[in-house]
């Protein structure tokens, strides 16, 4: 399958190795994968915020990018859950008949990753090797917007050496929330202690979820207590193996 | 001319103007796909619904008809109730020797009467088991609401033909009563509050115990 | 008088909020333990979903025809006997309930807990008529008699312990040896209001249902201190937002169902009471309802906000929702608080009055999944945030300057809809970060992002981009 790949402009700016592991596995799967260079922002940081006429030029951008893949798939949750369950309501807002048809069109075709593997392709063992304690969050966005349910952890099962602790309270909000964590600082801390918590009582080595957005959160939270526990993307577990750890 | 009642139905056309003209509100599909009556659970139906009305801390007993009267004595000695209030077409013989009836003739029994009466004892409408709720509509040997409300202390008595399953099949059979716009209570256990600490007290405002016999036809 | 405005945004009063430990671990527990007992009388039903999907489309059908079944409504309360008054806002309302207890000469009525007239400011409207209004729900009563404000809809004094109620109690009921125990306290309370229930001639009511069909109204209850209410008094008075209608009496079998597992997490509440109109010889005399409007039609005129008046007040959202179990109720300033709380107040008062409270939510969904009528919360908050937003844009005021963010925002979104701009933007971002970066962490952000790292480093741009790292592949 040729797999167009939609980074998000968070990941390609801040998290690069998720989007290199995901090329990875793919390839490994025997996929071709392309990533259109014109491709910015989805948009939901404005959308979500209330800069909703700001946000339908991103749309189009996405649309103009995207309209031609095979497939699209992307490592985050929260930014599928965005092109599949706001852009139709977005455009609602833009008077654009041709548009809201394009976009009709392209979601069928939009995947996070791990529903990608598990729903998609029907891959649960990636042959992936991570030998090391590991703890999973379910991002609130994969779990309730895209109801991707137990798909990552079914992924994770599959990974050899893996030694998977369940998380207490996990499907809690870890309290990011996108501007929220700015506009309700207080109130996204108090949420992000308690699961920083939960987290530390599973005395795992690293937090792992299939949204890098959640785990700047947290991951900046254990990162500030020197906890010793650290965050990774679902893509970078499964794009681990023996043969890159020897 | 009501004046309020035109500007609220203006602001309402007002508001729905999106709604077509033409559309009715059976136009508007409503899903009903949820269980009516389930006639695979039939089997344990009677004890179920004892089971769940005693999850509420009231008191519950299976006798035969045979036996009503005398479980109504005791039930009334184990307490010492020597005097119940009773609607007027209570059946015959329930209420047992050696307890004095006060029947609510004409809704004859004050508030302060009832209010210091040592119980109360009724038929009901019907009873549900799924939820353990026992319905009294002011149909026969049933009374006015003030009666079970008042008293301190309700025996009621569930006949098993007057159990059904579910919620669906309770509210079926009360649209009659509704209708004859006849007022109705629902019972499920005595009363309660959790407001403190939602720490579970029985007995705030009601009856502080509910008795619930339950006759074997 | 009316219903009140928030006055504090919400981010400021829930940060003194969460400084209270106290109020944090009674909400805490409190919210918790509800969840759980709703989850598991919720997963004893094989059909809850298809339920939920009634309780929706019955919902949907009355709101889109709401008009029609008012007027049916009012025609089946009429014909049983009972008097039926329209109030377009909280004045009007407050105003016939006085009127009419004036006309009966009391100075005091008793009340059921009721979300509408809590709405509307009945007490106070009341008060200051002569009127006293006492509430009769033990947790009402604890909260007119602290004279504290409800922090829930359904529990409204959780954020009181058993020891600041036996104070409470023991000053106002002059009850010097009463013990914490609740029974007791419940037993305090119980022996204060029958005196009230047997003397006053006038009881206030809510109203959960009406159903059109039949003119019967429902109160669903655990005390039984609505059945007081609802059978002694002599007149009674119920006041019904216009969206609490049923189309049909059959339809209580699946609200009857979906609300007392969403509210207190029981298969059934302890009373519900329904009555048609007036009976002779079984309760009131008199039976007055109040249509109330106070706007109701405002939030129907909204297509995505319309489904808000769904909402059957179970408050499930409330228990299940990560911001409110940490700032309690109070924080919202609104009569409702929590998720619905952020969506029905800036619907009914306007978003400019509401504007921080669509912000009130990092937009999770657990709200959504359990809302028994199926309002999708979160759509409708980030519908709202666009409303704020839009209100802002197109109604400056004459000294309105566009604020930091909204120019941050537009500048980001003419960025992103350049490829060129954007990866400049990138190493733009790279170059201006290096004095901040330590360690491959940020420790300290500048300016409206100083919140950031109040707990948390920040990641830093990559070193390598993804898309310069695709570039630069073999």
């Amino acid at each position: 399958m040729r797999v167009s790949l939609f980074i998000t402009c968070f990941n390609d700016t801040i998290f690069p190795r998720t989007g290199q592991a995901v090329v990875r596995l793919l390839e490994r799967l025997g996929h071709e994968v392309e990533f259109p260079e014109e491709q910015t922002c989805c948009g939901q940081m404005h959308y979500n915020t209330g800069y909703q006429r700001e946000a339908i030029p991103l749309v189009r951008h996405f649309v103009e990018v995207f309209r031609d893949a095979e497939v699209v798939v992307s490592p985050s949750a929260s930014c599928v859950g965005m092109v599949r369950h706001l852009y139709p309501i977005a455009l609602e807002l833009a008077d654009d008949p041709a548009l809201a048809e394009e976009v009709a069109r392209l979601i069928p075709r939009v995947f996070e990753l791990s529903e990608f593997l598990i729903n998609k392709l029907g891959i649960e063992d990636v042959g992936a090797y991570y030998p090391h304690r590991v703890t999973y969050h379910p991002t609130c966005h994969s779990l309730r917007m895209l109801r991707v349910g137990d798909a990552p952890l079914r992924l994770l099962k599959a990974v050899r050496g893996i030694d998977l602790v369940e998380l207490p309270r996990a499907e809690e909000c870890c309290g990011f929330g996108g501007t929220f964590a700015i506009k309700n600082a207080d109130t996204s801390m108090a949420m992000l202690g308690d699961k920083v918590h939960c987290i530390l009582d599973t005395r795992a080595e690293v937090c792992v979820s299939a949204d890098n957005s959640c785990l700047m959160h947290i991951g900046g939270a254990l990162h500030r207590q020197r906890a010793g526990v650290g965050v990774i993307h679902l893509a970078e577990i499964l794009a681990s193996t023996e043969a890159e750890t020897a | 001319m009501n004046t309020s009642k035109d500007e609220i139905l203006n602001r309402i056309q007002a508001a729905l103007c999106d709604v077509p003209p033409a559309e009715t509100p059976d136009d508007v599909p409503i899903a009903r796909e949820y269980r009516h009556d389930d006639s695979s659970q039939h089997d344990g139906l009677i004890d179920r619904f004892a089971e769940r009305v005693s999850e509420y801390r009231a008191v519950v007993r299976r006798v035969s008809s045979s036996e009503l009267p005398g479980a109504i004595a005791s039930s009334c000695a184990a307490r010492g109730v020597r005097s119940l209030a009773v609607p007027t077409d209570l059946p015959d013989g329930w209420v047992p020797e050696g307890v004095e009836p006060m029947p609510d003739v004409d809704g004859g029994l004050t508030n302060a009467q009832l209010d210091v009466i040592d119980g109360v004892l009724t038929a009901c409408a019907l009873a549900i088991a799924q939820t353990g709720t026992i319905v009294l509509d002011g149909g026969p040997g049933q009374g006015r609401r003030a009666l079970t409300l008042l008293p301190d202390y309700h025996l009621c008595v569930v006949r098993t033909d007057q159990v059904v399953d579910l919620v669906p099949e309770g509210v079926e059979r009360l649209f009659e009563a509704a209708q004859a716009r006849r007022p109705m209570t629902w019972i499920s256990g005595p009363s309660a509050t959790s407001d403190i600490e939602l720490s579970r007290v029985e007995g705030v405002h009601g009856p502080r115990t509910l008795e619930v016999l339950i006759v074997d036809l | 008088m009316g219903m009140q405005l928030p006055i504090v945004p919400f981010p400021e009063a829930a940060k003194l909020a969460l400084a209270n430990t106290q109020l944090r671990r009674n909400i805490g527990k409190a919210t918790q333990t509800i969840r759980a007992k709703r989850a598991k009388v919720v997963d004893e039903l094989p059909d809850w979903e298809a339920l939920r999907e009634a309780g929706r489309t019955i919902k949907e059908r009355m709101l889109r025809h709401i008009d029609k079944y008012l007027v049916e409504f009012e025609a089946s309360v009429q014909l049983a006997g009972g008097v039926v008054h329209w109030a377009r806002d909280a004045d009007e309302a407050n105003r016939i309930v006085a009127e009419i207890a004036h006309r009966h000469g009391t100075r005091e009525v008793v009340k059921v807990k009721s979300m509408a007239t809590e709405e509307i400011g009945l007490n106070a409207a009341l008060a200051a008529e002569g009127i006293e209004a006492t509430e009769t729900d033990l947790a009402e009563l604890i909260i007119q008699l602290a004279g504290d404000r409800s922090s829930h809809i359904l529990v409204p004094a959780i954020h009181k312990n058993r020891a600041e109620i036996r104070a409470l109690f023991a000053r106002r009921m002059g009850l010097d040896h009463l013990t914490d125990e609740p029974k007791a306290l419940a037993g305090a309370a119980r022996a204060f209001l029958r005196r009230k229930f047997l003397s006053v001639p006038v009881a206030v009511s809510g109203a959960n249902f009406g159903v059109a069909e039949t003119g019967t109204v429902c109160v669903v209850e655990s005390e039984g201190n609505g059945r007081m209410c609802l059978t002694l008094p002599k007149v009674l008075i119920t006041i019904m937002g216009i969206e609490k209608l049923l189309p049909k009496w059959q339809d209580l079998e699946v609200f009857m169902q979906l609300l007392p597992r969403s509210a207190t997490g029981e298969r059934m509440n302890p009373y519900t009471t329904f009555w048609t109109g007036v009976t002779a010889g079984d309760g009131p005399r008199e039976f007055h309802l109040i249509l109330l409007d106070n706007g109701r039609t405002r939030v129907l005129a909204d297509p995505m906000g319309r489904q808000t008046l769904a909402c059957i007040r179970c408050s499930a959202c409330l228990n299940i929702c990560p911001v409110y179990e940490r700032t309690g109720g109070h924080a919202y300033g609104s009569v409702y608080p929590g998720p619905i709380g952020a969506i029905l107040t800036p619907l009914l008062l306007g978003v400019e009055n509401a504007e921080s409270l669509p912000y009130a939510s990092s937009l999770c969904g657990a709200c959504y999944d359990v809302c028994p009528v199926k309002i999708n919360i979160p759509e409708v908050l980030i519908h709202l945030r666009g409303e704020v937003v839009r209100h802002k844009q197109d109604h400056p005021g004459p000294r309105d300057l566009p604020s930091g963010e909204s120019l941050v925002m537009k500048q980001m979104a003419r960025v992103f809809e350049s490829r060129k701009l954007y990866e400049w933007a990138q190493r733009l971002g790279r170059l201006g970060q290096t004095p901040l970066v330590r360690r491959g962490f940020i420790e300290r952000l500048p300016g409206p992002l100083a919140g950031w790292t109040t707990m948390r480093d920040a990641y830093p741009v990559a070193p390598q981009t993804f898309r310069e790292w695709w570039r630069n592949r073999p």
